[in-house]
């Protein structure tokens, strides 16, 4: 309130970057714990593991910081991601498309599912979080319908598990899915930091009224974030069936907490208005290191989840504490 | 439909006299004469191939004992609303004997009673109804199955050694059972097996990430036991992405796909299946005895088989696995 307006865009980059800073130092604080804690953990083999559990999880959340910093959540990216599992099973082994297609067709499907949901918020005006508490359920009941509800198998496409798997690195194990979500990284912050597309979702997600006030089309860029969520929501639905060579229609229920956490503990504002890609990253990053650390040292699975909440609560909380402070 | 339920039903009751006073063999008026009894069945699910081989079991019995049989269940299943509008249909026909596997026992509840009440004996099967009016439960003794999926563990990894379980999860009772009856096991027979880890997930994504996590914190592990379906597939694509296919001994539950290309390839040990052709069977045939107003034991067995590369191609084997 009282800070000069020119200086204003300086201090709140500063705040960026504190976060993402503070985030960084704390992913650096739990692996440093962890390698002490098992000899086990600090292992190459370990650490692409960890990476491997991120990947999907981390792709939703690259997706959902969009539709977050635009001041929207997406609930339906857990299931949906089932669902454009599902669908690559029917273009691959229903349809008999060849790889490239079905992998695309169900990339385009998530994106349609994306491209719903950000109808339903901004032509029919329906709450971010109704509307794709709906769209959840919706994508969790077709991915049962469509399947009958029995796995689909890649039986005319046996190369199809290679696109999460096939070792990029000879002899190093290091799976192709990883370096796909990593590119997506680089993809995902460059939208979002240097394109017109991330600069609306920005101020958005600050002041939705004054932006559409100042002549931009609001209905149009909440339809592109949405759509942009939805495609991120297909490549991870098309890695998570590659990876366990089968599309599984049930389960994904629960993950679009996971990836909404990732964000959160990343920095980026329920509120809108403030995020980035590198603190999502980290976020997800986190919550992986988090869970494999806790499994790899045996703890009890119980207490796992009590420990990943408490995470989130201090990371929102110490969050907090600083922007009130600044 | 309704005349015949009530001639059924008429016929059934002269039966039922007949044999429990055990005299003439009452011709009521308006009797179907030779009619036979009647049984119902009402399950959970309907299309899944589990169900229909229940079904195969208990029309398999009704032959045999010559009794008609129905069977109806949830045509998408968990749809507890629908389940207990069948239940409610089948009561108004008024069956000798009904055969229940309840979605959710609490909501049958009343309709549990009005069955009592009106004197309709319940068998209950599969996961069973957890309430009082059932005269018995037809159903896998999972604590046995586990323990025989424990025993074949125990086996293959020469009696010692380091193990650990991804159990599908920690509530429900299939999941506690599966899980006991197998440390159960391990405590009482095997005292150089160590059982070093117990994670829960049934969902295949989840559980290929927690079980790579025990094999990474646990690296002269020997062999790991997945409780069901989603948790095996979890266990055997960790072992496939660590590079273990073939030193690690896995041990599932259950079939499905994955399992059986596994047994088959030789990177999955074996597996437990239920006998569902068993379940219907048991089922109708306790179902009969309740009828003759004999008295039936409070848990009947189904039985379960341990399938391996071995035997899988065995007809009675093939019959009860799924794809």
């Amino acid at each position: 309130m009282t800070s000069i307006p020119v200086k204003r865009p300086i201090v709140a980059r500063m705040r960026g970057s504190v976060q993402q800073v503070l985030a960084l130092a704390s992913l650096i604080a739990i692996l440093v714990f962890f390698s002490f804690a098992s000899p086990y953990f600090f292992t190459p083999s370990n650490l692409v593991g960890i990476l491997m559990a991120a990947t999907v999880t981390g792709i939703l959340a690259l997706g959902t910081t969009f539709v977050i910093v635009a001041g929207g959540i997406d609930l339906s990216i857990g299931t949906g991601m089932i669902l454009c599992g599902v669908m690559t099973g029917v273009f691959l082994t229903y349809w008999g498309w060849p790889a490239w297609a079905g992998v695309t067709g169900a990339i385009l499907f998530g994106g349609l599912i994306g491209f719903v949901n950000g109808f339903n918020v901004s032509v029919l005006g329906l709450p971010p979080f109704i509307a794709t508490l709906g769209m959840m359920l919706v994508a969790s009941g077709l991915s049962l319908v469509i399947s009958g509800t029995k796995p689909i198998y890649f039986k005319e496409h046996p190369d199809f598990q290679l696109l999460m798997n096939f070792s990029v690195i000879p002899g190093a194990r290091f799976p192709l899915g990883v370096l796909i979500f990593l590119s997506l990284t680089v993809v995902a912050a460059v939208v979002l930091g240097k394109t017109i597309v991330g600069r609306y979702a920005f101020s958005i997600g600050s002041n939705e009224a004054a932006t559409a006030l100042s002549g931009v089309n609001v209905v149009r860029w909440k339809l592109t974030i949405y759509t942009i969520a939805g495609l991120f929501v297909g490549i991870a639905g098309v890695l998570a069936a590659s990876r366990l060579s089968s599309a599984q229609p049930v389960g994904g229920m629960g993950l679009e907490l996971e990836a909404i956490a990732a964000v959160v503990i990343g920095g980026t504002s329920l509120q809108g208005g403030r995020g980035s890609i590198a603190g999502t990253v980290v976020g997800a990053l986190i919550v992986a290191v988090l869970t494999n650390g806790l499994r790899v040292t045996a703890v009890p699975q119980e207490w796992q989840s009590v420990v990943v909440g408490c995470v989130i609560l201090v990371a929102v909380y110490v969050d907090m504490l600083r922007r009130k402070r600044a | 439909m309704n005349r015949k339920a009530f001639v059924a039903l008429l016929g059934a009751t002269a039966i039922t006299v007949a044999l429990g006073a055990c005299s003439e063999a009452a011709d009521k008026p308006g009797g179907g004469g030779d009619e036979k009894p009647y049984v119902a069945l009402i399950s959970k699910g309907f299309r899944h191939q589990f169900w229909q081989a229940v079904k195969a079991g208990a029309e398999q019995a009704g032959k045999e004992f010559n009794v008609t049989v129905t069977f109806e269940g949830a045509q998408e299943e968990g749809n507890v609303e629908q389940q207990i509008q069948l239940l409610q249909t089948v009561i108004d026909k008024h069956p000798d004997a009904i055969g229940f596997a309840a979605i959710d026992s609490q909501a049958a509840g009343p309709l549990m009673q009005q069955a009592k009440n009106e004197k309709i004996p319940v068998i209950a099967f599969d996961s069973g109804v957890d309430s009082d009016v059932p005269v018995t439960t037809a159903a896998t003794d999972n604590l046995a199955a586990a323990a025989e999926a424990a025993k074949h563990m125990a086996e293959k990894i020469g009696h010692e050694g380091k193990i650990a379980m991804v159990v599908h999860d920690q509530t429900s009772v299939t999941g506690v059972q599966r899980r006991d009856g197998f440390v159960d096991y391990m405590k009482k027979n095997e005292p150089k097996i160590q059982i070093v880890d117990i994670q829960y997930s049934g969902d295949p994504l989840k559980a290929t990430d927690l079980a790579k996590a025990i094999i990474t914190a646990n690296p002269d592990l020997k062999g790991i036991y997945g409780s069901n379906e989603g948790a095996a597939i979890g266990v055997l694509h960790a072992v496939q992405e660590r590079g273990l296919t073939g030193k690690m001994t896995v041990v599932g539950f259950d079939s499905g796909k994955d399992q059986i290309d596994a047994i088959k390839a030789g990177t999955m040990a074996g597996a437990i299946t239920q006998n569902p052709v068993g379940i219907g069977y048991e089922t109708v045939k306790a179902a009969v005895a309740a009828i003759k107003g004999q008295s039936l034991p409070k848990s009947v067995d189904t039985g379960f088989y341990w399938y391996d590369k071995a035997n899988i191609d065995d007809p009675k084997i093939s019959a009860v696995l799924y794809q």
